[in-house]
């Protein structure tokens, strides 16, 4: 099985999709030409053409509605948002139509469109190229959400969202473009939604974590000295509850781990999900590890910004201790 | 080439005043046309009027009001193809009559009740559009894609004055024009959006100047008069599927009625030009060309003005006999693969 990036693994998965339906095209700023900022749409211009392979004005909720359009005209649109923080002009178009557009026609028309950016911190960047925006995108209704946090991953999820007759939004760790390097099957690779991976098996507590946050709870359990179960959830919605139920019913002890803001994030929703489903099963209350409710900071202190794996290891023995 | 009056500067006219403006005419529409054009603004009007009364009687929900607007609709649509596509804000909320839909559809939107819902492709109208501006994006997309794949159709868009304010429509047009979309960008500007007047939407001269930043053609048209709405847009349309891009249509016309149902504009509004823009309205402006031309007859409009009222009548006893929806119609349609915990909650 070849080794990718997991920005290749991206790419690859563009390419075998856009192969596989005539129907799927890529847009976005300087996807075309240039193959994207971060190269995940390189070469695809060259192969399949400037229609199918396009490079639009730089207009992120024009890319997003005109998308609303091709899929009208049965086209199945993979919309490219430079970063992260570039697509919240794009929440318009997301919120007002993206997420309503089948419920308004009595699910007559679905709206197979693809949103796919690279998103978090660490990679000394300017300011509002770092953000972890997934709680925009899960809380709005009619819209799915994936996270991969491996090469193959982000080529099965991917796959997945483009076959999707509903709108998906990927988030890709930028962190992990070049760093993540794995084995990625040639091909159709199809990783389905609402399937959350066990990345590492244990007994004593339950890391939960999608994204680059799964790295960092893996290097956690490795320093805090205990049996810890990793689990990356890949698909905020749907989420795969019974896995992490299964996983916590087990450990009695459970950890979220998120980039993003505290409030309201989605690590706030899975320990509502414990609170309310396993509450019996816990000997330990559910803590968080995560970002501040402050704007990504300057990339010279953004170390103190984002959870390591000291930060999750203190939280395992918080709880291993309580 | 189409007979085109001038007036006002470059505002295209084709109706006189039976006065000092002489009568102009379109080529290619005979009378078969144009008392078709007569007959549906005459249905689009007893919409209007009806819905205000079944408001008032607790039959329908808020309703954006179009009374006065009715040319603007008819006299574009009428210059579509039968695959073009429409793409309607509130404004335009029956517009889906001049494509065949049926009144108790429109009625059941306004009825809050989910027969509301239609399929776009049915019609080629899409969903109405309640956000300002956010579907003209959708309307460049759907002519843009329907061009890729090599198809001679095109998408028009309707939206208001107060549309042109927003990103949307700046992005939309901008992208039409980029991508030579086969798109109709129509601007009713009736002079006000909501309380607003266009004069504090912007200092350009005119909305269609705005055109011209994005190098597509701005034209301007009387937007009470239908046949030179009629001819602007055929005008638009062969451009469009000539492989010429969108056009920006301004069709000018001014409100005479409130923006809606909830809405009071004796503060803002000036009640004699209400009155004086109410006497020359679009519906009896034609009215009287056409007895000018000798088309028209007492018969025909009684014929027109029935037919339209017992088509209203008829749809909303059918809106009124739907069953209520099925509760367990919230968790439906929102996803093709809906969630497992969709419906989770106390």
């Amino acid at each position: 099985m070849p080794v990718r990036t997991l920005v290749e693994a991206v790419n690859d998965a563009l390419r075998t999709e856009m192969e596989l339906d005539e129907n799927v095209l890529v847009l976005g700023e300087d996807v075309g030409t240039l193959g994207g900022v971060f190269r995940a749409t390189a070469g695809l211009q060259d192969r399949f053409g400037p229609d199918r392979c396009i490079d639009t004005p730089l207009a992120e909720a024009g890319i997003l509605g005109t998308a609303v359009g091709l899929a009208m005209a049965g086209w199945r649109p993979v919309c490219e948002m430079q970063y992260d923080a570039f697509s919240y002009p794009c929440l318009d178009q997301l919120i007002c139509h993206v997420g309503r557009y089948r419920w308004r026609t009595a699910g007559a028309m679905d709206f197979p469109i693809t949103i796919r950016m690279p998103y978090g911190g660490g990679v000394r960047a300017p300011e509002l190229h770092e953000d972890s925006p997934e709680t925009y995108y899960v809380h709005t209704p009619g819209i799915k959400v994936a996270v991969p946090s491996t090469p193959a991953d982000a080529k099965g999820l991917l796959a997945a969202a483009i076959r999707s007759p509903d709108p998906v939004v990927v988030l890709e760790p930028k962190l992990l473009y070049r760093t993540a390097r794995d084995e990625v099957p040639d091909g159709e690779h199809v990783v389905p939604l609402g399937e959350a991976r066990l990345a590492q098996e244990g007994a004593d507590v339950t890391l939960i974590a999608w994204g680059s946050m799964v790295n960092v709870a893996l290097g956690a359990a490795g320093e805090a000295g205990a049996d810890v179960e990793v689990l990356d959830i890949r698909s905020l919605k749907p989420l795969d509850e019974e896995t992490i139920l299964a996983s916590v019913r087990k450990t009695g002890r459970a950890i979220v781990v998120q980039e993003a803001p505290r409030v309201a994030g989605f690590g706030a929703e899975v320990a509502a999900l414990l609170a309310e489903k396993a509450i019996l099963d816990l000997q330990a209350p559910v803590v968080r590890v995560t970002g501040y409710d402050v704007p990504f900071p300057y990339w010279t202190i953004e170390d103190e910004y984002m959870p390591t794996p000291a930060r999750v290891a203190a939280a395992i023995r918080h709880v291993l201790e309580f | 080439m189409a007979q085109v009056v001038p007036a006002e500067g470059d505002v295209r006219r084709v109706i006189g005043d039976g006065e000092t403006v002489a009568d102009g005419a379109v080529d290619g529409l005979d009378e078969s046309d144009l008392l078709a054009l007569y007959r549906q603004l005459v249905l689009m009007r007893a919409y209007d009027e009806r819905s205000v009364v079944y408001h008032r009687q607790g039959r329908i929900g808020t309703y954006a009001i179009y009374w006065g607007h009715e040319a603007m609709q008819v006299g574009s649509v009428y210059a579509l193809g039968a695959d073009d596509w429409i793409f309607p804000s509130y404004r335009e909320s029956a517009i889906g009559l001049l494509r065949g839909m049926p009144p108790e559809t429109v009625l059941s939107w306004w009825r809050g009740h989910p027969a509301g819902w239609w399929d776009p492709r049915q019609y080629r109208v899409a969903s109405i559009c309640v956000p300002i501006a956010t579907h003209i994006p959708h309307a460049v997309g759907l002519a843009w894609g329907r061009k890729l794949r090599g198809e001679s159709t095109c998408a028009i868009a309707y939206f208001g004055d107060g549309a042109t304010s927003e990103g949307a429509f700046h992005e939309g047009a901008n992208f039409a024009a980029v991508m030579r979309a086969p798109a109709i960008l129509f601007c009713n500007n009736n002079g006000w959006a909501i309380s607003t007047p266009v004069s504090a939407q912007t200092r350009a001269e005119t909305l269609a100047d705005k055109a011209k930043g994005y190098g597509m053609p701005g034209v301007r048209v009387d937007g009470g008069d239908v046949l030179a709405v009629f001819e602007a847009t055929r005008e638009a349309v062969n451009r469009a599927k000539g492989g010429g891009g969108p056009t920006f249509i301004e069709a000018i016309t001014y409100r005479c009625a409130p923006h809606a149902t909830a809405d009071d504009p004796s503060s803002y509004i000036d009640p004699e030009r209400v009155e004086r823009e109410r006497a020359n309205e679009c519906l009896v402006r034609f009215e009287r060309y056409l007895r000018r031309l000798g088309v028209l007859t007492d018969g025909l409009v009684e014929e027109a003005r029935v037919e339209a009222l017992d088509t209203m009548r008829a749809g909303i006893a059918a809106a009124e006999a739907l069953p209520p929806p099925d509760p367990s119609l919230v968790f439906e349609n929102a996803y093709a693969e809906p969630p497992p915990t969709l419906g989770d909650s106390f």
